[in-house]
């Protein structure tokens, strides 16, 4: 469980998944936030109206799904880093999974590295498609991952790989 | 002997705050700490921050401490003293200060304590190797002098310190071998948490350190399980090779300059141990003496920063210094401040300030 050992258990990620149908129609946000924390930037970043009104600083992101075009602001914006977006629209068997990234080297563009998951472990391998970095994303760079379809909803993070 | 209008004690988030609206109003102020830096413990903290657009959420608290401490360098009504130690407050309202082996001698009409807190510790077998350090020290010397304080460490504490010192020791280069934690919950927001465990970092809930084990230094760590009753559970032991250990297991006011000023103190375990009594200006019980950000309860930064705005403009005001919208000013920074700590994991403060009320 989340609270004995930070890994979101299936019935967490089941409220904030985005439903099979929304996935295949293009990139979207989910947002993995579980616990009412004060903190709102989320619904302040986006421009589309597509996390709903926070009542209360500590309210959860509640992303409507069919609104979010998956732009990526709130994913850039999130100190939890909890935001992700994923596309299955990105190939026939791959799926893009854009995750938030604050570790130095950052990998290069083409390099395939080990996708892992929210356990940290590893779960098969991912190519780097693009690295967006720079003054505007402050210190926290985006990472484009292709992964098989099927580990879309698992990676989370990724290793690269040491050369020996 | 130095006069000033307002002497502010420390210059963390809280005391830089307070500087700047004591001064907006036009007071006179003077800003002591006795580090050669402004910023507190805001100058390590390399993650973004949590709270609301208004409080700097997403900022980085090493941004903001640049932002506030240049800020305040610019405000020609703040004089700033650093590598400055206030050693003592006498009773004729007097603070002593040493700053390069200089005596000095400073009577303010108004006094901030901004001191913060300092990091508890934690006794095991073997707790006084070299290679046990305060989370926030290995903090210190990761993030403000670029050094490795070893390649293999155990965090003990699952708070938001053990978790992000943590994070922050893998984006060194360091490794970490597991956060442990007595509690049979992550004390620490569950995205932090999230964060370091999908970069391979386990969190185990539930254990204790049982002893450090090394000859010269760490050499390692045994952990324990504890049942339900946080009694440990014979067998359940596990060896860790570390040559770091981390203590993160909480902070408690920095409350000697009170204590000595005769403030009304009581211990108040939600707040982190004896905390000032203070009234809803956050004067204590000496007039005159103001409290803001950890040394009146340990919290978040955010908290400080808006603790040592209202601080800083009540003291002002109470010298007399107005501003024509004084009221909405401190009306909202205290609306802000109640809804930062209105959600879940804000209870444990608000149960805590209930007791600190000066009736």
């Amino acid at each position: 469980m989340l609270a004995q050992n930070g890994i979101p258990t299936a019935e967490d990620l089941a409220r904030v998944r985005p439903t099979a149908e929304r996935l295949a129609r293009g990139p979207v946000a989910v947002a993995e936030c579980f616990q009412n924390i004060p903190c709102d930037p989320c619904y302040h970043s986006c421009k589309r109206q597509a996390i709903k009104p926070f009542a209360d600083i500590n309210d959860r992101p509640q992303v409507d799904h069919d609104q979010c075009n998956g732009c990526g602001m709130c994913l850039m914006r999130c100190p939890g880093l909890a935001i992700f977006v994923i596309d299955h629209t990105y190939g026939e068997t791959e799926a893009l999974v854009k995750l938030p990234y604050e570790f130095l080297p950052l990998p290069n563009e083409g390099d395939v590295v080990d996708a892992v998951n929210r356990a940290g472990k590893v779960v098969g391998e991912a190519r780097v498609e693009k690295v967006q970095s720079g003054a505007k994303l402050d210190g926290t760079s985006v990472v484009w991952l292709s992964v098989p379809k099927d580990l879309s909803m698992e990676v989370r993070h990724f290793k690269i790989r040491e050369v020996r | 002997m130095k006069q000033t209008e307002i002497c502010i004690v420390g210059g963390g988030p809280a005391g830089l705050t307070a500087a700047l609206k004591a001064a907006a109003l036009g007071a006179a102020v003077t800003l002591i700490d006795r580090n050669d830096y402004l910023g507190g413990q805001l100058i390590k903290q390399t993650h973004r921050f949590f709270g609301s657009k208004q409080q700097r959420a997403s900022e980085r608290g090493i941004n903001i401490a640049r932002e506030l401490a240049a800020a305040v360098q610019n405000e020609e009504r703040i004089t700033v003293l650093t590598g400055a130690t206030v050693l003592g407050y006498y009773k004729d309202g007097v603070i002593t200060v040493e700053q390069n082996e200089q005596y000095l001698k400073i009577k303010p009409q108004k006094i901030i304590m901004a001191t913060g807190g300092a990091e508890k510790s934690l006794a095991f077998p073997n707790n006084d190797l070299p290679g046990i350090y305060g989370a926030g020290a290995v903090q210190t010397l990761v993030n403000v002098y670029g050094v490795k304080p070893g390649n293999r460490v155990l965090m003990v504490g699952a708070g938001n310190i053990g978790v992000i010192v943590s994070y922050q020791l893998l984006q060194a280069g360091v490794e970490v071998a597991a956060i442990i934690e007595a509690a049979p919950a992550i004390g620490a927001y569950w995205v932090h948490a999230s964060k370091v465990v999908r970069a391979g970092v386990p969190i185990y809930t539930g254990h204790t350190i049982k002893r450090a084990w090394g000859e010269k230094e760490v050499e390692g760590a045994t952990i324990i399980r504890l049942d339900g009753k946080w009694q440990p559970v014979p067998g359940s032991e596990k060896d860790l090779d570390v040559d770091v250990i981390c203590l993160s297991v909480g902070l408690s006011p920095l409350t000697e300059l009170l204590w000595q000023a005769g403030c009304r103190m009581r211990f108040v375990p939600e707040l982190g141990g004896h905390v000032p009594l203070r009234n809803e200006l956050l004067e204590t019980s000496v007039p005159g003496i103001y409290v803001a950000g950890d040394v009146s309860g340990i919290e978040e930064a955010s908290a400080a920063m808006m603790e040592g705005a209202l601080a800083g403009l009540n003291a002002a005001k109470a010298l007399g210094y107005d501003a024509p919208d004084f009221a909405q000013q401190r009306d909202n920074i205290i609306k802000e401040l109640a809804e930062l700590r209105s959600g879940p994991v804000g209870e444990k403060i608000r149960n805590g300030l209930v007791k600190a009320g000066l009736a």
